[in-house]
């Protein structure tokens, strides 16, 4: 099963470092990882797509919480939470096909960031699915490159980690 | 103040007497202003991975944090043997490594390596210092880190230009470190449940580890064991929590653990785990483990412990002394006179035979050693059968009188570990067991035994073989003895090279008279060279994998 994991740590040099030493280690498999600062400068949160049953993910969320530079971790799998991806895709766009594209991006509520005589930039933020899905529709007209975040995610409701 | 300067200034507030080390260019600062620093005393070993593992016997036989210094490069990568071994047996050490200058780093520099990053894995945490005003609070921080909760060793990263810059002297009274609050008072209701589950059980069984001699948590264990009748069995870093001659004492569990012991585990209803880790050496086959167990309870000050190898019903989160205490107020006395009597059955069943040979015999060492020294010593080991013959016969009655690698099983950690040891230790006598391979691991650590007069006592019980591996290949690979026997060097004779005093050994007579001439050397080591029956092997045995009611009693075909 597939789990979303918060983690607060202090914002340090190699603090990263240590998650990602502590997942090769221990051979736990991280799906996507997404890391930045939070309100508290002296904070950043990390969040973690892993997927393990629940012994396993109970062994990953003790050894992060053991990390000396570990301030929280919650495990978003039982709760309501809103999660959320980026993607920048960049596609093919002879000018024949650029309306067709363009349409197609706004029905996914994406967005043309950057306009080139043979191509578009398309953003898009979302579910993973809806970003698969879109990634799916623009395949035809050739994707030239593209970079997702990984999935960021916090629970629904008043209460913070 | 310079930066090297406040470091010693700060290790003498943290109440540190001594520093296991190796200069070079990069702590030549550090090593300047301990020259002017009597009241720290610098051990100097002949490698580095020595001066962690001296810190590491120092650490487990005094309980105070063992302190030890390399320079940048190659020797702050030398001591992460040691650092491992200390990280697997929970050893509190702080290691000071030299790093290139600030300005310098990932460069390539002369003598640099990512120290940070290549014992991140085999360390508790660890610092890499870029400011000096940053220094005060990383020692307290590294300090506190290592002595409390689950100890374990930290390392600071000091880069030499950081040692050389002025700054005011500080010391943070206070350590706060946000994400680093260990448990140490267990939940009550789960201490209730435990009460509850020990009046119901029929057949309970305390299983301890090397957390309960760190947690100081002996006295209460005792308190506990005797108030409620339950025997106790312990691992190899649980030796000495519980007195060995207790009535209650079963002796160690697992690989090579008594006959009753593993019987016990595999048929008590009620199993108590206080600081110890469900390692593999110790359950066997984990499947099988403790089939007959209705409850376990598992009290650790590391939450990441339970639960990770064995499912728990009663887990307590906790300081092992202080949950027992908790629990001694919740349990009434109680009796099991036919758990007892089941367990004496066994010890009935099975004595370890006693085997007549011509050959002078591990056992008969250990035995005599025990006996000369009155179980009184403190007994540091390296790594193989001669570690187990000593685990199974010199029985303990005190918590931090072992030393032993248990969790990395580190060959070479006896020596230097023994080192550490008597100078923690002045006036108690250190008896070291070691294999003919393992004292060649380390052997030059025999100069810093002979340099501070230390009058440790070294057996090496010679069998000309890698005698653990050689048994294994005899179990398990047709024989096939590769690469497991040793041409040694005249081993007394290399001893008196280095200043120390040898004896050569070949039977019972020279053995009685070696024992009684190196118990009567007070003033430089002895090493006693016992050229032992070459293909004993160590029994009880559980191989690999199998469950610990499959114990090989003895050479097979060699029965009664
Ligand atoms: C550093 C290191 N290298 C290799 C091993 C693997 N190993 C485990 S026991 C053993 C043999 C030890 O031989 P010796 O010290 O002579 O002791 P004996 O078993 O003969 O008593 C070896 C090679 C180890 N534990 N540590």
């Amino acid at each position: 099963m597939q789990h979303v994991i918060s983690v607060l740590v202090e914002n340090k040099p190699r603090v990263l470092a240590r998650i990602a030493s502590l997942f090769a280690r221990r051979g736990y498999n991280i799906e996507s990882l997404a890391v930045g600062p939070t309100q508290d400068p002296t904070i950043s949160r990390i969040t973690l797509v892993v997927e393990g049953d629940e012994d396993i993910l109970e062994q990953i969320t003790k050894q992060l919480h053991k990390l000396i530079d570990t301030i929280k971790v919650g495990d978003f799998t039982n709760t309501s939470f809103v999660d959320r991806e980026l993607a920048l895709i960049k596609v093919n766009a002879p000018s024949a096909l650029r309306g067709e594209i363009v349409q197609t991006a706004e029905i996914f509520r994406a967005r043309v960031v950057d306009v080139a005589e043979k191509s578009l930039m398309i953003e898009v933020t979302g579910t993973p699915d809806k970003i698969d899905a879109l990634e799916q529709l623009l395949k035809k007209y050739g994707i030239i490159e593209m970079v997702r975040t990984g999935r960021i995610a916090l629970a629904r409701g008043y209460q913070s980690l | 103040m310079k930066g090297a300067k406040m470091l010693i200034e700060l290790l003498k507030r943290e109440g540190v007497e001594v520093i296991f080390g190796y200069p070079g260019g990069a702590v030549i600062d550090i090593y300047d202003v301990l020259f002017d620093t009597p009241e720290i005393k610098h051990v100097l070993v002949r490698h580095e991975q020595g001066a962690a593992h001296a810190a590491d016997g120092y650490a487990r036989t005094t309980g105070k944090v063992g302190v030890c210094i390399a320079t940048s490069g190659p020797g702050a990568t030398n001591l992460t043997t040691g650092l491992a071994t200390a990280y697997m047996d929970s050893v509190p050490v702080v290691a000071i490594t030299g790093q290139v200058p600030t300005k310098l780093i990932g460069k390539d520099a002369f003598q640099e390596a990512d120290v940070t990053g290549i014992t991140m894995p085999i360390t508790k945490h660890n610092f890499l210092v870029t400011h000096i005003e940053e220094l005060p609070i990383i020692v307290r921080e590294a300090f506190h880190i290592a002595s409390t909760g689950r100890p374990g060793p930290v390392l600071i990263d000091l880069p030499k230009d950081v040692q050389q810059q002025e700054a005011e002297f500080t010391f943070p009274e206070k350590v706060e470190i946000p994400g680093y609050r260990p448990t140490y008072q267990g939940h009550i209701n789960q201490i209730n449940l435990a009460a509850q589950a020990i009046e119901k059980a029929q057949k309970p069984l305390l299983y301890i580890g090397g957390g309960v001699i760190a947690a100081g948590a002996s006295g209460a264990l005792r308190e506990l064991a005797e108030k409620t009748e339950i025997p106790v069995t312990h691992t190899l870093m649980g030796k000495g929590a519980f007195p060995e001659h207790h009535r209650l004492s079963l002796g160690m569990l697992g690989m090579h653990g008594t006959y009753w012991a593993n019987k016990a585990i595999m048929n008590c209803d009620l199993l108590i785990a206080v600081g110890a880790r469900f390692d593999d050496r110790v359950t066997g086959n984990l499947k099988t483990f403790a089939r007959n167990t209705e409850t376990i309870i598992h009290i650790d000050i590391d939450p990441a412990e339970i639960g990770k190898n064995v499912k728990t019903h009663i887990p307590i989160v906790g300081d092992a002394r202080l949950v027992l205490e908790e629990l001694l107020k919740r349990v009434e006395s109680k009796k099991h006179p036919e758990w007892i009597q089941e367990i004496e059955g066994w010890k009935k069943e099975y004595q370890p035979p006693r085997k007549e040979s011509a050959k002078l015999l591990p056992h008969t060492v250990v035995e005599k050693v025990y006996q000369a020294t009155k179980g009184k010593a403190i007994v540091v080991t390296d790594v193989g059968q001669h570690q187990m013959w000593a685990a199974q016969i010199y029985l303990l009655d005190e918590p931090r009188c072992w030393a032993s690698s248990g969790g990395l099983g580190t060959m070479g950690y006896g020596l230097p570990a023994a080192v550490g040891a008597q100078i923690g230790n002045p006036d108690k006598l250190v008896v070291l067991f070691s294999g003919d391979g393992s004292i060649m691991m380390k052997i030059q650590e025999l100069v810093t035994a002979c340099n501070y007069c230390l009058p440790i006592k070294i057996f090496v019980l010679n069998n000309s073989y890698l005698g653990m591996v050689r048994q294994w290949q005899g179990c398990f690979y047709k024989g096939r003895y590769s690469c497991t026997q040793l041409k040694n060097p005249d081993l007394a004779q290399l001893a008196r090279a280095f200043g120390a005093e040898g004896i050569s050994v070949k039977n019972e007579a020279e053995l009685e008279e070696a024992i009684n001439k190196a118990l009567s050397i007070e003033d430089r080591p002895v090493l006693v060279d016992c050229h032992i029956e070459e293909e004993e092997n160590v029994y009880p045995f559980v191989p690999p994998g199998k469950s610990l009611d499959e114990m090989i009693l003895w050479e097979p075909g060699k029965e009664g």
